[in-house]
């Protein structure tokens, strides 16, 4: 049986394929599209109407549909480290002309089908069918795919066009570069960088903007080292929102439209609120969704936040989720008896292996940092600087924890799953001493696991489901404690 | 009439069993020198039984641990982590146990114990530095064998630091010393020096509480044991079921369930 799914988030994902459809649009029209980072202030963009694409978002797709790992290793090819962040790899293969491509046959312009690819073929009653002459399922043809190859756009542009067969087989090259959203956004015409999110951003967009020979707008918040941001710090990212501004009047030719900044505040500020509320759900016991779908639904906070459209999505989700409230009902496939944080990014490439052990566990994400981190509000210019500057990355580790703490306390979680990220060095680096804080602090267990959020080749599946079992058993124990209290 | 219940702990380089009676008395064990994805497995579980004199129909309950249990879903009665089945050995073998450090062939674990559960832990991951088969492999440069490391350390009469944190690196490390003539004994007692500030690092991760106990394969080796205890600044305890306490952990935890 299909999986319904509701209003709120149908209106969530529209959101983000009219991000995706309208910069394809503005890049046919001739119309600039820029790229930026997910914590530069889009309010700025948004004043000028310009249409902007997400590489994190961009990336986290791209990983999710499993081209994560051929588009790494193409950044490797090109000199990139593979230390360096898996979205950054992914981002600079793309700046590069890299995609991730369908194999066809030149002569005939047919796919080439993976005969490994697919899920097994089932009869009438259900039942897989066996292949009698290898023992193995045989495969349902109807989801078999092409194999995967790496092409190059420059090289296809720079095809000869002088004959009817040239022509067809540029084309075909083409439309076989993989169809999927993420792997269609235009190449940019400026790159927007706050390197609040890390500081890896910093190299990474100075490495597209030298690529593509296009203009960068930098925005750059120093890593804070106290909870409260000093008005110095203030001054100093408000001189840089009034350079940046003075940058995009340079590149669109327009004038700042205070009017039209003032309305994507209050997009954004509305946004943000109801992304708060959507998160707090997560308090009722069981709660009536999973964690884990906070992940899909960030990708509107990250491309749309300045949109009223967005902000009007989570209002939809919210009314579904009072809704599941009132019937005492949950989205979450199976009943939650287990409450955990997850801490740091998915492991996009591997998402159903992150949740076949949650699922079989009773374990339900119910809190997440990205709750707290991207809710911030603001009345005017200098307090949106002040909110800015607090990033997941970019504040001191008295903040995070504070962040992840409360959270942890207010969705009443039983345990805490740690993601060592290894792309992300900051948010690898310091999850030792944070997950010592919350074993300390909150007195619940806490189990960390390798992965990466884009490279498939960072994570291990047995490893990690060992360690999701002893987090069970843990939590078992733990509860079991309380009640003999 | 005694339960008797077994419990089987497929790691990545052995395969042990334990057959216990009512939950207390150790009948037989067997232990195969391979593990998960080989003949190991079946071999250990052929043997134990054999050793007893019984059958699979004779075991009130089969319980699976280590990274090769899932590969037993049709023979055993259960499968849980090897976390939780080494914290119940360790607590068998010593009521007093609050750290329980495990050294097995590819993964290193540190588990906090209240009142014989597991309430906490942390493991190594995806580097073999400071596991069994980073002993392996010193012993095959070294040309002695993995049983004797522990023997030849103590005969060390000068300190030599392996500095390197990578098994392959520090295996190059150790055919410079060679090389320069430094002599076995001392190279072998800087190798367990290594493996000892590497497995301190971790256990720190969850702090260290009186009694420390210490199992898995490498627990056996008693180079590798003080040299911990100097790092730690704790006594380790250990017992000759070492290597076996998993599946001891896995057959304790067999019979509660018959019990339940």
């Amino acid at each position: 049986m299909a999986k319904t799914v509701s209003p709120g988030v149908l209106a969530l994902r529209k959101v983000v394929d009219d991000v995706y459809a309208d910069a394809r649009k503005a890049k046919a029209e001739g119309k600039l599209v820029g790229w930026s980072s997910s914590k530069f202030p889009c309010e700025l963009a948004e004043a000028f109407d310009l249409n902007v694409m997400y590489p994190e978002n961009q990336a986290a797709g791209i990983a999710a549909q499993r081209d994560g790992e051929i588009m790494c290793q193409a950044a490797e090819d090109l000199g990139f480290d593979n230390d360096i962040c898996g979205y950054a790899r992914i981002s600079l293969a793309y700046a590069a002309g890299k995609r991730a491509a369908r194999k066809f046959d030149p002569e005939t312009l047919e796919f080439i089908i993976d005969p490994n690819s697919g899920k097994p073929l089932k009869d009438e009653n259900g039942k897989v069918v066996i292949d009698p002459a290898t023992g193995k399922p045989k495969k349902d043809p109807k989801t078999q795919v092409p194999y995967t190859v790496l092409d190059d756009i420059h090289e296809i542009e720079a095809l000869p066009e002088t004959t009817e067969k040239e022509i067809a087989y540029k084309n075909f090259r083409r439309e076989a570069i993989k169809p999927y959203k993420q792997m269609r956004i235009p190449q940019p015409d400026f790159v927007l960088c706050c390197n609040n999110i890390c500081n890896c951003m910093t190299k990474w967009y100075e490495n597209i903007a030298r690529m593509c020979n296009i203009p960068l707008i930098m925005i750059d918040i120093p890593y804070n080292n106290t909870v409260e941001v000093a008005d110095t710090n203030v001054a100093y990212v408000r001189a840089q929102f009034d350079k940046a501004i003075h940058q995009l009047e340079e590149l669109t030719g327009k004038k700042f439209d205070e009017k039209k900044f003032e309305a994507a505040c209050a997009n954004a500020n509305r946004t943000a609120k109801d992304w708060l509320k959507v998160c707090d759900y997560l308090q009722y016991k069981p709660a009536p969704y999973s964690g884990f779908d906070l992940f899909n639904h960030m990708a509107d906070v990250v491309t749309a936040r300045g949109k009223v459209a967005a902000a009007e999505a989570f209002e939809q989700l919210e009314k579904d989720l009072e809704e599941t409230i009132k019937k005492g009902e949950s989205t979450t496939p199976f009943p939650e008896q287990y409450r955990v944080m997850f801490e740091g990014i998915p492991c996009w490439p591997k998402l159903p292996n992150l949740f076949k052990p949650l699922k079989a566990n009773g374990v339900n994400v119910t809190a997440v940092v990205y709750a707290p981190a991207f809710g911030f509000v603001y009345n005017n210019i200098d307090e949106m600087a002040r909110a800015y500057y607090k990033a997941p990355n970019s504040v001191c580790i008295e903040q995070g924890v504070a962040w992840r703490e409360g959270i942890c306390k207010d969705n009443k979680v039983d345990g805490v799953l740690v993601h060592y990220n290894r792309s992300c060095k900051p948010w690898s680096g310091y999850m030792a001493e944070m997950q010592r804080r919350f074993t300390k602090d909150l007195g619940i267990p806490c189990a960390g696991f390798d992965g990466d959020q884009a490279d498939p080749r960072n994570f291990n599946e047995a490893q990690y489901e060992t360690r999701v079992q002893g987090l069970v058993e843990a939590m078992d124990a733990n509860k079991a404690k309380e009640g003999n209290k | 009439m005694s339960i008797y219940t077994l419990g089987i702990d497929i790691g990545s380089t052995a395969s042990k069993c334990v057959m216990l009676a009512d939950g207390k008395e150790i009948v037989a064990k067997s232990l195969i020198s391979v593990g998960a994805g080989t003949s190991g497995p079946q071999r250990a579980i052929d043997e134990v039984l054999e050793s007893a004199g019984k059958k699979r129909e004779e075991m009130a309950f089969v319980l699976a641990t280590g990274y090769g249990r899932n590969s037993l879903m049709n023979y055993a009665d259960k499968q849980m982590s090897e976390l939780s089945c080494h914290a119940k050995g360790a607590h068998f073998l010593f009521p007093e146990v609050h750290t329980v450090i495990d050294i097995g062939g590819q993964d290193v674990k540190v588990l906090q114990i209240e009142d014989g559960i597991m309430t906490n832990f942390a493991m190594n991951d995806k580097c073999a530095a400071g596991t069994g088969r980073f002993l392996d492999v010193m012993a095959r440069v070294l040309e002695v064998d993995v049983k004797d490391l522990g023997r030849l350390g103590s005969m060390s009469t000068k300190y030599v630091g392996i500095s390197s944190t990578c098994t392959v690196f520090a295996e190059s490390e150790v055919i410079s010393q060679l090389s320069m003539g430094t002599d076995k004994c001392d190279i072998i007692n800087g190798i367990h020096k290594s493996v000892a500030g590497r497995v301190a690092g971790l256990a720190h991760r969850i702090g260290v509480r009186d009694q420390v106990v210490m199992t898995g394969g490498v627990a056996q080796n008693q180079g590798v044991v003080k040299a911990l205890q100097d790092e730690l600044g704790h006594e380790i305890h250990t017992s000759p079921l070492t290597q076996y306490n998993g599946a001891l952990g896995a057959a304790l935890f067999a019979f509660d369930k018959v019990n339940k």
